[in-house]
């Protein structure tokens, strides 16, 4: 899009308090201004310590529509690099993770250390005595860590990540509970795409009004107890705005602090792999905790622009094209933990999640649904004024809203409405 | 006992059976499909291509007796979005060869193409199959089956049926 095109847009006009207009989805020229508005100029998570785990090791990732490779130097320091040669712009990694000492460009070979630094150029005389290899490192992006979410940023003048994530980090630390004594590992990962704007992913994270609905089929297919606990409107929960475009969905209260109520029965869906870890020797206190950690957090912190803390497992959205957007569900567990405790993880998260899951596909649909309904017309408005009123006397705060309250999505709505008007 | 006398499963009787299975899942017959399965088969789609110990990996589908159940009955239920209408398929699975068998049981790999079609969208899955069928009876039973998609570990889409 060119500068004129940019400007005839009036980003502010069509965001509102309690609406945000249908061109949101559709229109290119918005989506060109988002990747450079947004996701050039906040943090954006790209990775989760555990995928760098040892020195050399590295994982693709993204920042918005642009490819980076997060790596871990021999020093264990961690960067983020753009997946772009210096030299005629090959992209120098394709290997989804990995190990090496060195990326070798395949084109004409040369050669970045884990740091970026260029460190060899073939038949490097041709360019003459004042080529200099430090002027041409791949470009490292400004990265900073917390409690193992890595986040990088084009912006090295913005605020340090501790202020962007704000009151959310206390929610980063109650979701990181469920390692339970142990570090939290990402196990794998299920991804897929649908023929929607990101933004409708970024909505659904802090959409609970639509659990009880899209999801009745993954309800049905559990035990009446385990039902119970996905009762995700009934059971007091609220969603608070946590700045920045942050905002925090409690849909269960009692698996807000995996740390608490250890006392509590242990659901009988959990009982074999209780009594697993028993005969495995582990005492009563360490089984608890294990178990009451197993299934996740009650809640799903939605981080401004792409990623959430969903219950039990990672949520990370990519921009791919104004109308298409592709979704990566990562599946954590205990580093070091008990087999059997990361097992009963790994078959919940395929339950619900991935391409085939009782509760992906249908939320896949109910988003392309969305994108396809709003072509029926450009001067409408998405809605997103529901439960506007705080809860009175609620035990949270002064400020929650309804747990099925829009509340998440007009915080989020806000947030780009100033990055995109700055 | 003489080779003649035995249970053995000629690949004849073996495609014959597969073939069935994928008329079955084409035209959603799910009763019919689980009653193929011995009690403690295992239907796995995996994410990695080349691993092992599907138990310890994440999956696409990592599915028991009770999983198969329950999955067949959401696909049933009307209540899916995804599955009601789910996307109409055709599957071709060809290029059989034997792996192993004993005594009542053969292993077969196979190649599969499947031909899905919704909302004026038409894709494609391939995927390598490999299926362990035993004898019981008078008839065969499907006692695992892997399916390991061509792009498993790459973005996949909302799956409203069964591979
Ligand atoms: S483009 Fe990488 S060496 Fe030429
Ligand atoms: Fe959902």
């Amino acid at each position: 899009m060119n500068d004129q095109q940019a400007e005839a847009i009036d980003f502010g006009e069509l965001v509102q308090s309690d609406r945000v207009h249908t061109s949101l989805y559709r229109d290119p020229a918005i989506f060109d201004e988002e990747m450079e508005r947004i996701f050039k100029n906040t943090w954006v998570w790209v990775g989760h310590t555990s995928e760098i785990p040892i020195k050399n090791s590295f994982v693709k990732s993204w920042v918005g529509d642009k490819p980076v490779i997060v790596t871990r130097d021999k020093e264990m320091k961690v960067h983020v690099l753009l997946n772009r040669c210096r030299h005629r712009a090959a992209s120098i990694c394709e290997q989804k993770s990995g190990k090496t000492s060195v990326f070798v460009c395949p084109y004409h070979g040369w050669s970045y250390a884990l740091d970026g630094k260029l460190r060899a150029v073939p038949h490097s005389k041709v360019y003459g005595e004042d080529f200099d290899k430090e002027e041409f490192p791949l470009i490292s992006l400004r990265t900073e860590i917390y409690n193992g979410m890595i986040f990088a940023t084009f912006r090295d003048d913005i605020e340090p990540l501790d202020d962007f994530l704000g009151p959310a980090k206390k929610w980063i630390d109650l979701f990181m509970k469920q390692g339970a004594g142990y570090p939290v590992k990402v196990l794998g990962e299920h991804q897929f795409t649908f023929d929607g704007n990101w933004k409708i992913q970024l909505e659904n994270t802090t959409d609970a009004y639509h659990f009880p609905i899209v999801h009745k089929t993954f309800l049905d297919s559990l035990d009446s107890e385990t039902t119970n606990i996905f009762d995700v409107l009934g059971q007091g929960g609220w969603l608070e705005d946590l700045g920045n475009g942050h905002s925090v969905m409690v849909m269960i209260p009692d698996l807000v602090d995996l740390d608490e109520n250890l006392d509590a029965p242990i659901p009988e869906r959990f009982e074999a792999l209780a009594q697993e870890l028993r005969e495995e020797g582990h005492d009563e206190d360490k089984v608890r905790r294990m178990v009451r950690a197993v299934g996740g957090g009650g809640f799903n912190l939605n981080l401004f622009p792409n990623v959430a803390c969903s219950m039990a497992f990672f949520r990370v959205l990519r921009p791919v094209k104004v109308d298409q957007t592709e979704i990566r569900h990562i599946a954590i567990g205990m580093d070091g933990g008990p087999d059997a405790a990361n097992r009963v993880r790994l078959r919940l998260h395929e339950h619900f999640q991935g391409p085939m899951g009782f509760g992906s596909p249908d939320d896949a649909e109910g988003w392309e649904r969305v994108q396809r309904g709003s072509a029926a017309g450009d001067d409408l408005w998405i809605l997103v004024n529901r439960g506007e009123q705080p809860l009175e006397g609620h035990a949270a705060g002064e400020h929650v809203t309804d747990v099925s309250a829009e509340t998440g999505m007009r915080a989020a709505y806000d947030m780009w409405k100033k990055v995109m008007t700055a | 006992m003489e080779k003649t006398a035995t249970n053995a499963i000629s690949l004849d009787e073996a495609i014959r059976f597969i073939w069935r299975e994928a008329e079955l899942l084409d035209t959603q017959d799910y009763a019919q499909w689980l009653d193929l399965w011995t009690p403690e088969g295992l239907y796995i789609i995996p994410i990695d291509r080349d691993g092992d110990a599907r138990i310890d990996q994440l999956n696409v589908a990592y599915d028991d007796a009770e999983m198969r159940a329950a999955r067949t009955k959401r696909l049933k239920s009307g209540f899916s979005m995804s599955s009601a209408p789910s996307a109409r398929t055709v599957r071709l699975v060809s290029r059989f060869v034997e792996e192993a068998g004993d005594d009542g049981s053969l292993t077969v790999r196979a190649a599969q193409q499947v031909v899905e079609y919704k909302f004026n969208r038409t894709r494609l899955l391939g995927a390598d199959v490999t299926y362990r069928l035993v004898r019981d009876g008078d008839r065969l039973r499907l006692d695992h089956k892997e399916i390991r998609l061509l792009n498993s570990d790459d973005s996949l889409w909302g799956i409203g049926y069964l591979l």
